[in-house]
């Protein structure tokens, strides 16, 4: 089927490059000191910053993107509201890379607009510490679309919550507090842990907006990786597949830790 | 156990009045159908009595004290659901310990309860096991156990059976009817299902559109309809339009045709009525010249013991139910002469205008 | 059952909708300052932009771009998924892990990857966007068309509607181009706008194969300009939504709009 020979050529074939040009050295023998390279500064710094980045952004993200789609599904709320947010989500989700940048800079920037703002007000962030062109604001941007993947993903695993298991706990004298802990929350969790892995990997595969945001200023693997494609460092031309190998392995690692935890959290569905 | 008392009950959804009013006073103990065509309210009515909404106006009591504005969750009130329930995140055992957890049960008490009630409901060896390892007959008995645990004191049941397959129906409905005889347990039923409701309640209350047509026990709903809803919603009756001839002698007149009718008396001569008639008691004959009521036999539907026969009087359609043996003497095309006792038909007064009430069939 | 809003509902949403929309809000802001004196209000950074002959060049590109990869990935997909779906439903979880592959390796990774196989390949296809870009651009929209497709074919009966066809004598070809497409029409439309809106933002890729496509040109501008980059995040802000929106107005686009990813 020419599919499989498309996805071969320009997707497996690529990989596959990847993978053992990082065990390659300068004349093409084996060697296993690219990726031991990866475990000496800069780069050990920047896997540190990035699994956090990712961690921050998926777990912020999705606690956030959660509660904001709860609000819009649960009884109470005008519809309209769902179908809007729904919209607006997929818009988000897909709005990163250089034009996301670009808002966060004209908003946070250190002449942004919220920023100026603040300053009027007697509290100019740029004074306590705060920068947009830091982890932190990166950390920002990421959410803008973090939140809303969060929203659309976890969306219909909302919907699946039954009215009646919620009448059902009311009807039993528990609280709403009580149903969360031992209901919703319990049967939302195969889909919560899903999500959160997803956000994961979309946020530690970003590269625009952060490098949109600060120029290659920030210590990221992606980052790095950019640098030295686009760059003048041509001494180790498999540092970057190395570096590439490691972020397979850093996903790698997560699924490693997502699959047993998925398991126990959906053994009722078995 | 605690009387239920509706107190002049109304919920009005934007403009569509879902109850418009209702009274009902329910005894300690006594198990009480709503039954009604979808959207007439009934499931309406428990959802105010278990607190999951509130009545635009009235009121409800529970044990004399008015409950209107108490949270679902400090009513103390059971409730089984249509179907899927049951928390799919515990077993059948933690569904069932549940409510006794919330409360904070001792945790020797709430095993002993939940052994106790899973014994009850006949599922003592499936207490380790997910709902969705359950059949839906296995589920709602759990459902039961589950609503039962906490001890309430009214159970209220929205429909439990409709998901599930004729034969677990009867055999679930029978086994409820008996737990809430044991238990003495007050009972709210909602159903639309009108074979149910007459074989489980102590009464049945029969709503349309938000109101209560009837309510009354099983025996007198089916056999004395009250209003010309009940007549048409509840088993399958005979109406025919008719008008009375002479009301000493409680006589009907019948497209030109007298027919003795003991329900007549005291209706005015001359009046528009509508003739109730069951099925079960309309006698059929081969027609001889001598008049009467004279049919041409349209179709047979064997219903096993008893088979149905189809009579066309050119101005209005009967029913009649014979003994299988006996159809087959009036096979289609025969022409037939309808007769009932006089004591089993009932009469309804028609206003000038009002129409016979036209029920969709899939309500039914 | 009508109710009022909760309180909690309010202020969750109304944090999400600051969150999302001071940015936007924002960048408005900044595009009608004047990019020589930093003030209020002119609509000179959009002259600017409308003036400038690179800004037209980028976004053709772009938008030859997306319409190229759109048809190879249909001409791809939709013989497959159709297949798979009649033929082969073994294959269905297969080729659905395929489809995760994209969302896993990272487009950092994939452009390491590619630069590396296809260095040295001919001009026409290694030096050109149309040739090397959209031959990623397919990859990373792989996801996208797949899922939109594969949820349009699983709401139509494939089986029923194929052996209705062929029983009326419709050739193969007849049955999928006048049977199965018009059928599909709509998620193939979800499909072909999401993926508009993807390559339309994609900057990882084209900016470091060095291609000069509507992203690298925002960011051209936005390293030299400042304030006339504004008025082409709003722009481009409007692409995206424009294709969002016409997904929903669409309507079937529900299976792939749970699926839209980020970054």
């Amino acid at each position: 089927m020419p599919f499989f020979a498309y996805a071969l050529l320009f997707l497996f074939l690529p990989s596959g490059q990847v993978m053992v040009g990082a065990f390659r050295d300068v004349d093409g023998g084996f060697t296993l000191d690219n990726l031991r390279t990866l475990f000496e500064e800069p780069y050990r710094t920047q896997f540190r910053n990035s699994i956090e980045v990712s961690l921050v952004t998926a777990l912020l993200g999705g606690l956030l993107g959660f509660l904001i789609a709860y609000s819009a599904i649960r009884e109470g709320t005008p519809r309209f509201i769902r179908s809007a947010l729904t919209t607006f989500s997929a818009v988000a989700a897909n709005f990163a890379g250089i034009p996301l940048a670009f808002a966060f800079i004209a908003t946070l920037g250190t002449i942004g607009v919220l920023t100026t703002f603040l300053a009027d007000l007697g509290f100019n962030p740029y004074d306590h510490g705060f920068s947009l062109f830091t982890k932190t604001g990166v950390e920002l941007a990421y959410l803008y679309f973090q939140i809303p993947l969060m929203i659309l993903v976890i969306s219909p695993a909302i919907d699946g919550l039954r009215r009646e298991w919620r009448e059902a706990c009311a009807s039993l004298g528990a609280s709403s507090f009580q149903f969360w802990r031992h209901v919703g929350v319990p049967i939302l969790m195969p889909s919560l842990l899903s999500a959160v892995i997803l956000l994961f990997g979309n946020s530690f595969a970003a590269y625009a907006t952060a490098y949109g945001l600060t120029g290659g200023q920030v210590g990221l693997v992606p980052i790095y990786i950019g640098y030295l494609l686009s760059g003048d460092v041509l001494d180790n031309p498999h540092l970057g597949q190395a570096l590439a190998v490691g972020m397979f392995v850093v996903l790698a690692l997560m699924m490693l830790l997502y699959i047993p935890l998925q398991r126990r959290a959906s053994r009722w569905t078995r | 156990m605690a009387t239920v008392e509706l107190r002049e009950l109304r919920r009005v959804f934007g403009d569509v009045v879902a109850l418009d009013g209702i009274e009902v006073e329910i005894e300690s103990g006594e198990f009480l159908s709503l039954l009604g065509p979808s959207g007439c309210g009934k499931t309406t009515a428990l959802r105010l009595v278990a607190g999951f909404d509130r009545p635009t106006s009235g009121r409800v009591l529970l044990g004399g004290k008015d409950i209107t504005n108490v949270p679902p969750n400090r009513r103390g009130i059971g409730m089984v659901f249509q179907a899927y329930s049951l928390f799919p995140n515990m077993t059948a055992e933690a569904n069932v310990a549940f409510g006794l957890k919330v409360r904070k049960d001792p945790r020797e008490a709430r095993s002993r309860r939940v052994a106790e009630l899973l014994e009850l409901v006949g599922l003592a060896d499936a207490a380790k096991r997910y709902p969705h390892q359950l059949s839906g007959g296995m589920q709602q008995r759990v459902a039961l156990a589950r609503a039962l645990a906490i001890e309430p004191s009214v159970l209220l049941l929205d429909e439990p059976l409709s998901a599930l397959d004729a034969k677990v129906r009867l055999q679930l409905r029978e086994e409820i009817r008996r737990i809430q005889t044991r238990l003495g347990i007050t009972t709210i039923y909602v159903t639309h299902d009108q074979e149910e409701a007459l074989s489980i309640s102590d009464r049945v209350a029969v709503l349309s559109r938000g109101r209560i047509e009837q309510i009354a026990p099983p025996a007198e709903i089916y056999g004395a309809p009250g209003t010309p809803f009940v007549a048409e919603f509840v088993g399958t009756m005979n109406r025919v339009q008719a008008t009375v001839g002479d009301p000493e002698r409680g006589e009907v007149e019948i497209s030109g045709t007298g027919v003795a009718v003991a329900a007549a008396r005291g209706k005015m001569r001359g009046e528009r009525v509508l003739l109730l008639v069951r099925p079960e008691t309309v006698g059929l004959e081969a027609a001889t010249d001598g008049g009467g009521l004279v049919g041409e036999v349209v179709s047979h539907t064997f219903l096993g013991a008893v088979t149905r026969l189809h009579v066309d009087t050119g101005t209005a359609e009967w029913s009649a139910d014979l003994s299988t043996e006996r159809a087959s003497a009036l096979p289609v095309g025969a022409r037939v002469q309808i007769n009932f006792p006089a004591e089993s038909a009932q009469v309804l007064s028609l206003g000038e205008t009002e129409e016979l009430p036209v029920i969709d069939p899939d309500d039914r | 059952m009508r109710r009022w809003i909760a309180p909690g509902a309010v202020i969750w949403l109304l944090i999400g909708a600051a969150y999302f929309l001071i940015p936007l809000v924002a960048t408005s802001v900044y595009s009608l300052k004047s990019n020589q004196t930093g003030t209020c209000c002119t609509l000179e950074n959009y002259g600017t932009i409308i003036h400038d002959p690179a800004f037209w060049k980028s976004i053709r590109i772009s938008f030859v771009l997306a319409l190229e990869t759109i048809v190879i990935g249909l001409v791809l997909l939709v013989p497959t998924v159709y297949w798979v779906n009649l033929k082969l439903p073994r294959l269905r979880p297969v080729i659905g892990f395929l489809a995760l592959i994209p969302f896993v390796v990272p487009p950092i990774v994939l452009v390491v990857g590619l630069l590396d196989v296809f260095r040295g390949t001919p001009d026409w296809f290694y030096a050109k966007p149309y040739g090397f870009l959209v031959a990623a651009y397919v990859i990373l929209a792989f996801p996208y068309i797949y899922f939109a497709l594969d949820a349009g074919f699983r709401a139509i009966d494939v089986h029923t509607l194929t052996e209705a066809s062929q029983s009326l004598g419709a050739s193969w070809r007849t049955t999928l181009g006048r049977v199965i497409l018009p059928n599909i029409q709509g998620a193939a439309l979800a499909g072909a706008l999401l993926t508009l809106a993807i390559v339309m933002g994609e900057y990882t890729i084209a900016s470091l194969s060095t291609f000069d496509t509507f992203p690298v040109y925002i960011q051209y501008v936005n390293e030299n300009q400042g304030y006339p980059a504004s008025a082409l995040v709003l722009l481009s802000f409007g692409i995206t939504w424009a294709a969002m929106v016409a997904i929903a107005l669409v309507g079937i686009g529900r299976g792939a709009q749970t699926r839209v990813g980020g970054a």
